[in-house]
């Protein structure tokens, strides 16, 4: 299959190993990745700080780049949510304000194409073991909108538990959230250290090496906090962790796997 | 016996200040994070025992919607069926309306009572829109005095302190806490802490004034539009009192508390009792008519109170929020309330619940900061009984907060409306994102630090992005992009394609 990948505008930016992970794992199962070049970001920031106006340009430009896309894999569940969510409506505000005729129709024939990277392969793919090697101890985080907008459900822990040599922990009150919540981490910075502060313990208490999730913003929170206090425990999109086989490694620290 | 300053969202500080302290509280935190565990794992039990847990949400749903479409309506056949059996129906516009017709009302009562009993008290049964209007206040400056018999508002009252959960108001309180608070306040220096003891204390405290009082005020769950009829379930006994004992029973509803017919109750009051308390029914279930002759309250007065809510009624994206039940479970499932608890939201509505309906009863002129008050997580949403979508509603606030925060001129003084502008124009164009990308790399390097490793991470960032490396350390942008290496792979291979293919 030709699949297009939407990096999302903060995985481009701040960690290009999770898309280098997913190249590694498509093509691994033969698939061919392609990367529309005006891609930048969702939108998602902007409408949901309330910035409304500011998403609703990005909706146009992001449907040009993947109208043509057989499937659409994003690295990111909170992006994907926000699609499902509300491009829809917006859609239908754009074509109200004129000079978009036609768009809530792409949009809607478009979001049943794209997938959150760990659903395209569980769900659109239908695997579990995509041939990984991964020696380690590892916790996992069902991030908020992978569960609860998603509905993921068992889906990301599917593809662990195939994974070779890896010691899968439970992680304690899995389904509360780490506290990222885009702008709230700032807004709110001291609320979001606290609910940071409980998801951290919970991790150090798995015994974990690795804590990975399908949102590097959950991942980025969590490893903020990891990294201050000098735990030696971090974190790992599920894509690097799918990427790794006895031949290819990339486990050798954040950004280790970059060539 | 007088209450303490009330929670006020007009002069409230705002909510990451306020949250601030409380998380400073570490007494505070252990009480909300047990009791709310407590009441989640209870509700967790009798949810799951339930087949039809989803459809009784999409029922509850329906009814709701549909009661908030035909409010006018209802609200009309309710006052007509209430006087045809005896009630009498006020109409307030908004607090200090209500406050007064309340006033007057217990006045009034306190009249016809005659000579035998000119006492000033009134009996109350636990009713958060009463002090979302702050009657306890005014009553006092009245001269009048409430009793609370709600056992946790008799905590609330008794500690001169404040609701911090629509269900369990004294929830940040411990055994401990109210032990100390009955010693002192009740004169009972040999008082335990068990349960038990705790209960009869309280039970002994009520009990004179439930025999003295003669006129009780109530809030109500619900009003049922096609009997006039009015339902209050509570689990102490204590409402039963105060609805039967008196001769006066003044009820105080919000005028979103209505339904439209009688069996609509099947769907909530299974819904209710286990989403708030984790019980399958609640102990004291009392509904009530009108006045009957043999039995019960003598004069019977329904406030019908606005404050705000036919403009949220008005909003369609944000009508939803009326829908609400008052359960509570998404206080309790919330991250940020179990972290904070209520007094932080500074509004009797605290939680997710509170964060959508405090800023519009003030019509966003206050409580601002409110919608912004949640990690937009869904789990509110998830265990809401009339599915209200309390993420969208948050968003929608939040884009009404930023359109008047960013309105003609006022956009310059703003910063973060500055900042989000410049984004929204930075990726509009690739070209401009990727020169930001460049940026961004060149901007981050005097504040690059080496760990251990060698890896380079930012430990202290500049204004408003200080807040996330006060406690969180940032890894620093790699040195090339993802695009950046796309294309360097893209070239490579073509690369060498092409002296694959090259004649030798």
């Amino acid at each position: 299959m030709r699949i297009a990948l939407f990096i999302t505008c903060y995985n481009d930016t701040l960690f290009p190993e999770t898309g280098i992970a997913v190249v590694r794992v498509l093509e691994r199962l033969g698939h061919e990745v392609e990367f529309p070049a005006g891609q930048t970001c969702c939108g998602q920031m902007h409408y949901n700080t309330g910035y409304q106006d500011e998403a609703l340009p990005l909706l146009p430009r992001f449907v040009q780049q993947f109208r043509s896309a057989e499937a659409v894999v994003v690295p990111s569940s909170s992006c994907v949510a926000m699609m499902r969510e509300h491009y829809p409506a917006m859609a239908r505000r754009l074509e109200q304000a004129g000079g978009h005729d036609g768009l809530s129709g792409d949009v809607e024939s478009l979001l049943g194409r794209i997938y959150e990277f760990s659903e395209l392969l569980t769900r659109r793919l239908g695997l579990s073991d995509v041939g990984a090697y991964f020696p380690h101890r590892v916790a996992y985080h069902p991030s908020c909108h992978g569960l609860r907008s998603l509905g993921l459900g068992d889906g990301p822990l599917s593809l662990l538990r195939s994974v070779r040599g890896i010691e899968l922990a439970d992680l304690r009150d899995a389904e509360e959230c780490c506290g990222f919540g885009g702008t709230f981490a700032i807004k709110n910075a001291a609320v979001s250290s606290a609910m940071l502060s409980e998801k951290s313990r919970a991790v150090l208490d798995t015994g974990a090496e690795i804590c990975t999730a399908t949102d590097n913003s959950c991942l980025m929170q969590i490893n903020g906090a990891l990294h201050r206090k000098r735990t030696g425990v971090r974190t790992m999109h599920l894509a690097e962790i799918l990427a790794c086989t006895q031949a290819y490694k990339n486990a050798e620290g954040p950004g280790g796997g970059f060539p | 016996m007088s209450t303490g300053t009330a929670l006020d969202p007009r002069t409230a500080p705002p909510f990451p200040i306020a949250a601030a302290r409380s998380l400073e509280d570490s007494q505070l935190r252990k009480n909300v994070r047990h009791a709310t565990d407590v009441i989640q794992g209870k509700r967790a039990r009798v949810v799951s025992e339930m087949p039809d847990w989803e459809a009784l949400r999409i029922s509850g749903e329906a009814i709701r919607r549909h009661t908030m479409k035909h409010l006018d309506e209802y609200l009309r056949q309710f006052e007509e069926n209430c006087a045809r059996v005896g009630g009498v129906v006020h109409w307030a516009r908004d607090g200090a309306e209500a406050r007064a017709l309340v006033i007057r009302l217990v006045e009034e009562a306190v009249e016809n009572e005659g000579p035998h009993n000119s006492l000033r008290e009134v009996l109350k049964i636990k009713s958060m829109t009463t002090e979302e209007i702050q009657l306890n206040q005014a009553l006092e400056f009245a001269g009048i005095r409430p009793y609370e018999t709600d056992l946790a508002e008799l905590i609330i009252q008794l500690g001169h302190d404040q609701p911090s959960h629509i269900v369990v108001p004294a929830l940040h309180k411990n055994r401990q806490q109210i032990r100390e608070l009955f010693r002192k306040e009740m004169d009972l220096p040999e008082l335990g802490e068990s349960p038990e003891e705790l209960a009869e204390a309280a039970r002994r405290f009520l009990r004179t004034r439930f025999l003295r009082v003669p006129i009780a005020i109530s809030g109500a769950n619900f009003l049922i539009a096609e009997t006039g009829g009015v339902c209050i379930v509570e689990s102490e006994g204590n409402g039963r009192m105060c609805l039967t004992l008196p001769r006066t029973l003044i009820t105080l509803a919000g005028i979103d508390k209505v339904l439209p017919r009688f069996r609509d109750l099947e769907v909530l009051l299974q819904t209710l009792p286990r989403s708030a308390t984790g019980e399958r029914m609640n102990p004291y279930n009392s509904m009530w008519t009108g006045v009957q002759r043999a039995d019960g309250p003598k004069q019977f007065h329904v406030v019908l109170l606005d404050n705000g809510r036919t403009d949220v009624l008005a909003d369609i994206e944000a009508r939803q929020t009326l829908h609400c039940i008052r359960c509570g479970a998404c206080q309790n499932v919330c991250p940020v309330y179990r972290e904070t608890g209520g007094h932080a939201y500074g509004s009797v509505y605290a939680g997710p619940i509170g964060a959508i309906l405090t800023p519009q009863l003030q019509r966003l002129q206050h409580a601002r900061s409110l919608p912004y008050a949640s990690s937009l997580c869904g789990a509110c949403y998830e265990v809401c009984p009339v599915k209200i979508n309390i993420p969208e509603v948050l968003i929608h606030l939040r884009n009404k907060v930023v359109r008047r925060d960013t309105a003609g001129l006022r956009v310059l003084g703003n910063p973060e409306a500055l900042a989000m502008k410049a984004a929204s124009t930075i990726f509009r164009s690739e070209r401009r994102f990727r020169a930001a990308q460049r940026l961004g790399r060149l901007a981050q390097r005097p504040l690059e630090r080496k760990d251990a490793k060698g890896e380079p991470w930012v430990s202290s960032l500049p204004g408003f992005f200080g807040g996330w490396t006060a406690t969180r350390d940032l890894r620093a942008m790699p040195k090339q992009t993802f695009r950046e290496w796309w294309e360097n792979r893209s070239r490579n291979n073509r690369d060498a394609k092409y002296s694959a293919e090259a004649p030798r």
